[in-house]
């Protein structure tokens, strides 16, 4: 085994100076390091936009409240909204995807590391360009602050007239900057996964990360990039007069919509598609069981990704679409539903008969599987689009994308950060904590997104800024917001426990979990080099073969 | 201290997998056509939606002089490519000149066009929805033209150095492919502004 081992003298380990370790975070070109700063960023984020949120609910706690102005509730809400996509979820799951696919095609890097960290630092100060328009933003016309026209920002409202001084560039720069650095973080996945595989890591032998994580990001540079192309028509309007989106000079606000939604819809897949990556490789672990269906597994995200592209207009059911066009939106979408229903199937199928273990990451999948559940049957509810017209606009969908986004996306993430945690610090969560996380976080969110499902269906449009008593709201709103505070206390015991294992967590060792895919080989925190050996696989999972070389998965396939 | 196991019983043969340059070039290629497409489809759904003049079919003439050098571009840096993988360093140097004279010339022709509709017809940016469309869509690809003819000259420095040999040949085949891309894109454009939209 000597060969196969390197052993790091204890001196070149030792603590430097706070300066050189800063400037060699910053400085880095590791995946590894990368994806932590991505992860990082994104918690920042998740912050501020947390806050946000919960200055919307305080806004919404009872009728004719007036907390904040009606100018600055619409800042939050479009603050929260773009915070929330582009500098928390994609930022945090191009942070995991960072970590773990050149880990578990036993790669020693991604292919364009120096890509790699520009991408980052693109997204990144594109996040702190958003938030400096809250203290430029009101440029020389002293008008305007941060930008306050939603996020979609709809045409005209994003136009000169009506959006003056500089918020809306603010928010134009911003997104086209992180989208670029979107595109870069792209096109690396997908070199790293088709280029830098490990021998014997066929197509077919890849973990369910990888292979839904190469999906995502063939999908960022088909859907991320009418967005740019969007953003930099906006900016043709704002700064060289242009006309696309000016209706005066015969342009479509209608057109700008389609723009923004062939972006906004896969861009729901975009992050869900990873979240899918890590209940595949969470489950099985934690049922002792290999997944159930692999082959369909990739085959339902391939037919999820190529659907997904065509569903993007039932966002805009209520602009007056002729009937073609709205039977056509409507069947695409509930065609969705199928392949999606495959993956939960398979999902079930896996848990099914194993011997279930219910550590922390666990409990977050399963709730993740049943929200997500709820979350696909409202959809499905919205596609039909007679629906829609009552409902689009309410409360009601502001509770069904939420329930996609929270319930869906962010239990996902909050499993990934539980079952990769050891191996990106060496230490174990302290599953007392991890605990108390689920449980008010579980019973948080369902005091919220339930019961916001009901203020839409009585009538409550969404972004209004307050309104009037003796409608039914105002319970409901008031259980809203309380629910909104319980999951803010649940996030407050994640951050604590992120810190508190971080110095006193136990020991993680190499292989906490008895888990099978390739990171789990090398030591916690991995090395800068990964593996000292490229390793050779043979079979999807590799390190049962190693514990098991009497019963090897490669004797089956 | 760290110590790092990795072995794996039934080692696989041989292992071949696409080069990353060209598949990351691959990726960029597809993220420019969704934005192009964007950008063309803007065109299309705005033909004849300007409410004032002038119209594409009053101002626009078909260059079809300037086309014919940036498509023969494709060809002399495909052959400019081969004799490089051939070690005909001399010959690889002539043709990739030739390329960039090629793309230079283009970018001469598209700059006559707009003075021309500057000056003589009063055609800019912000006259109607077609200036907007026309210079957007056509200037997209102007400056795609301008990034590959910086990069060619790059390329071309270093071939005047001496620096260049077969072993560079793979990094000068992903940066042809993204000529050819160009070119392509302007078959398009083409037809879409010179053709379909007078």
């Amino acid at each position: 085994m000597s060969s196969n081992v390197i052993t790091v003298p204890v001196g070149q380990t030792e603590a430097r100076p706070w300066v050189d370790e800063l400037h060699q975070w910053l400085t880095t070109v590791d995946h590894k390091r990368l994806g932590i700063l991505y992860i990082v960023s994104a918690l920042l984020f998740l912050v501020i936009g947390g806050v946000e949120a919960l200055i919307i609910r305080i806004q919404l706690m009872h009728s004719h409240n007036n907390f904040v102005s009606p100018e600055v509730f619409n800042r939050m809400f479009t603050m929260h909204g773009t915070t929330m996509i582009f500098f928390v979820a994609m930022p945090v799951l191009f942070g995991f995807a960072n970590y773990l696919v050149p880990l578990m095609i036993g790669a020693r890097d991604m292919a364009f590391p120096r890509l790699n960290a520009f991408s980052f630092w693109l997204s990144f100060l594109g996040g702190l360009l958003l938030y400096f328009s809250f203290v430029g933003g009101s440029g020389l016309y002293g008008a305007g602050s941060a930008p306050d026209v939603g996020w979609w920002s709809y045409a005209p409202l994003g136009a000169r007239a009506f959006s003056p001084g500089h918020s809306s560039d603010y928010w134009t720069l911003a997104l086209l900057v992180s989208g670029f650095g979107s595109i870069g973080t792209a096109i690396n996945i997908i070199a790293t996964i088709l280029s830098l595989r490990c021998p014997g890591m066929k197509l077919n032998r890849m973990p369910l990360l990888v292979w839904l994580n190469l999906v995502m990001a063939g999908m960022v540079l088909l859907a991320i990039t009418p967005l740019s192309a969007a953003q930099i028509m906006l900016l043709i309007d704002r700064y060289l007069g242009g006309h696309f989106f000016d209706t005066q000079a015969g342009g479509s606000a209608v057109l700008w919509m389609h723009f923004f939604w062939i972006f906004g819809h896969p861009e729901v897949y975009i992050l869900i598609i990873p979240c899918f990556a890590f209940m595949s490789e969470i489950i099985p672990v934690f049922s002792r069981k290999p997944i159930f269906g692999y082959p369909v597994m990739v085959a339902a995200t391939v037919c999820i990704a190529f659907v997904s592209m065509s569903v993007w207009a039932h966002h805009m059911f209520t602009i007056g679409m002729n009937s073609y066009a709205n039977s056509f939106f409507t069947l695409t979408t509930m065609a969705v539903g199928v392949p999606t229903g495959i993956k939960i199937f398979n999902w079930i199928g896996t848990m099914w008969g194993g011997r279930i273990q219910f550590k922390t990451p666990m409990l977050f999948s399963i709730g993740f599987l049943f929200q997500f559940l709820i979350a696909g049957l409202t959809g499905i509810m919205m596609a039909a689009s007679p629906f829609d017209w009552q409902l689009s606009l309410s409360y009601f969908v502001v509770a069904h994308f939420h329930y996609v986004i929270v319930g869906g996306i962010l239990f996902a993430l909050f499993a990934a950060f539980y079952y990769w945690y050891p191996k990106m610090t060496g230490r174990m969560l302290s599953e007392k904590l991890g605990k108390w996380h689920f449980w008010l976080f579980l019973i948080g969110f369902h005091l919220t997104f339930d019961l916001m499902h009901i203020p839409g269906i009585l009538g409550m449009p969404r972004r209004i800024y307050t309104y009037e008593p003796g409608r039914g709201w105002d319970t409901l709103n008031l259980l809203i917001t309380i629910g909104a505070f319980i999951q803010a206390i649940a996030i407050l015991v994640f951050v604590a426990n992120l810190i508190l294992s971080y110095f006193e967590g136990a020991e993680a060792g190499n292989d906490p979990w008895d888990a099978w895919t390739l990171e789990w080989s090398t030591s916690s925190p991995p090395p800068a080099y990964n593996f000292a050996m490229v390793p050779t696989v043979a079979s999807r999972r590799p390190l049962w073969d190693q514990k098991h070389p009497e019963d090897p998965d490669s004797r089956y396939e | 201290m760290s110590a790092v196991t990795t072995s794996f019983p039934n080692t696989a043969a041989a292992w071949d997998l696409p080069s990353r340059g060209k598949v990351a070039m691959a990726g960029l290629i597809i993220a420019e056509s969704a934005i192009f497409t964007i950008f063309v489809v803007a065109y299309l759904f705005y033909l004849g939606k300007s409410i004032t003049g002038p119209t594409p079919s009053q101002v626009l003439e078909t260059p079809i002089l300037y086309t014919i050098c940036l498509l023969s571009s494709s060809l002399t840096i495909h052959l400019a490519a081969k004799s490089l993988e051939r070690n005909y360093t001399r010959l690889f140097l002539g043709l990739w000149l030739l390329t960039i004279a090629l793309g230079g010339l283009f970018l001469y022709g598209t700059a006559q066009e707009w003075h021309r509709l500057i000056y003589e017809h009063g055609l800019t940016i912000s006259t109607n929805l077609f200036g907007t469309t026309y210079y957007s869509l056509v200037g997209l690809h102007a400056f795609h033209v301008t990034a590959g003819l910086v990069m060619l000259a790059i390329v071309a420095v270093f071939g005047l150095a001496g620096r260049l040999g077969v072993k560079q040949s793979g990094r000068i085949d992903v940066l042809s492919m993204y000529w050819h891309f160009v070119d392509a894109i302007w078959v398009v454009v083409f037809t879409v502004v010179y053709v379909l939209g007078r």
